[in-house]
């Protein structure tokens, strides 16, 4: 279920729900199954009382893992050749995320076609949270 | 980080999905797999991130009989060295600022990768919400049983003066 390049043109955007109200205890699983313990993502008294943030925040890492997943869902299961991001600004307990991905151009690479794409996740309060760049072969 | 070897095990692959919201069945029902074009259980994008956990000294993961800075009876387990008390890096040893991967194929559940790291740069700015910002690069190229190049990962750390204004 790939996309096809002659379907692809420059600005055709997919977007997708990544979450609603983060919970705490998603980004405790995301530490488990990651192995990042680092107390900011889950130990409230340290983040607050040491650190100086306000709360515990979600790890990079597992909004870019959502984001992954609004990728795979559009270019298929094992299509993607290249995703990188830059992390803008922090995700919080409550947040819900939103995240697109908008075509860039086509280009073809040893005989076959890849889409490049944007990458932005945006917050509740439209604050780009992470944004980046993703590519995938086509059909 | 100094991961050796990293064993892509199928159960793992279906906590990380989990953990990250995503529940297609390529990563956790091998029989749905078979039947797709990768032909069996692959990892999710950002997998390798998970590599950690294979890193015998990862410096985010407490470790018996070691001091640990996450709160038990106190705030922190760590006292602090400097009679100043001041803090950096926001007090958790700095802050992910990017992460770039690049899939030469995508890992399968049964494959065993060995992680080779490379040299990165490190370079400094000004930040508006925190102070003076020290960034360092870390390249790491995956491997599989073959010798093949499956995945590079490069990541981007951030050491900040001071928690990130909000």
């Amino acid at each position: 279920m790939a996309l096809k390049a002659s379907e692809m043109t420059t600005g055709l955007s997919h977007s997708a729900s990544l979450v609603e109200d983060l919970k705490r205890t998603q980004i405790v699983q995301y530490a488990g199954s990651s192995g990042d313990y680092n107390p900011l993502h889950t130990d409230e008294i340290f983040t607050t009382q040491v650190a100086g943030y306000p709360s515990v925040f979600a790890h990079g890492m597992l909004t870019m893992g959502m984001t992954g997943k609004m990728l795979t869902d559009y270019v298929g299961d094992g299509r993607l050749s290249k995703y990188g991001v830059r992390f803008t600004n922090q995700v919080w307990p409550g947040d819900s995320l939103q995240a697109s991905a908008t075509v860039e151009g086509i280009e073809e690479i040893d005989g076959a076609q890849y889409a490049n794409f944007e990458v932005v996740t945006t917050n509740q309060d439209g604050a780009v949270v992470l944004k980046g760049y993703a590519q995938a072969r086509l059909d | 980080m100094a991961v050796g070897k990293f064993p892509v095990e199928a159960s793992h692959i279906m906590m990380f999905a989990r953990s990250v919201g995503d529940d297609n069945p390529i990563y956790h029902d091998d029989e749905h797999a078979k039947g797709t074009e990768p032909g069996g259980v692959i990892a999710p994008p950002t997998f390798m991130q998970a590599s950690a956990q294979f890193d015998p000294d990862y410096f985010l993961r407490p470790k018996t009989g070691k001091d640990w800075f996450g709160s038990g009876k106190e705030a922190t387990g760590v006292k602090p060295k400097t009679e100043d008390g001041e803090k950096k890096s926001g007090g958790g040893g700095g802050l992910h600022a990017e992460q770039h991967f690049e899939y030469h194929r995508h890992p399968q559940a049964g494959d065993v990768l060995t992680a080779t790291m490379l040299p990165g740069k490190t370079w400094e700015k000004e930040g508006k919400r925190s102070g003076k910002l020290i960034f360092s690069e870390s390249i790491t190229e995956y491997r599989d049983q073959k010798g093949e190049l499956v995945v590079t990962a490069r990541g981007v750390g951030v050491a900040t003066e001071r928690a990130v204004d909000q």
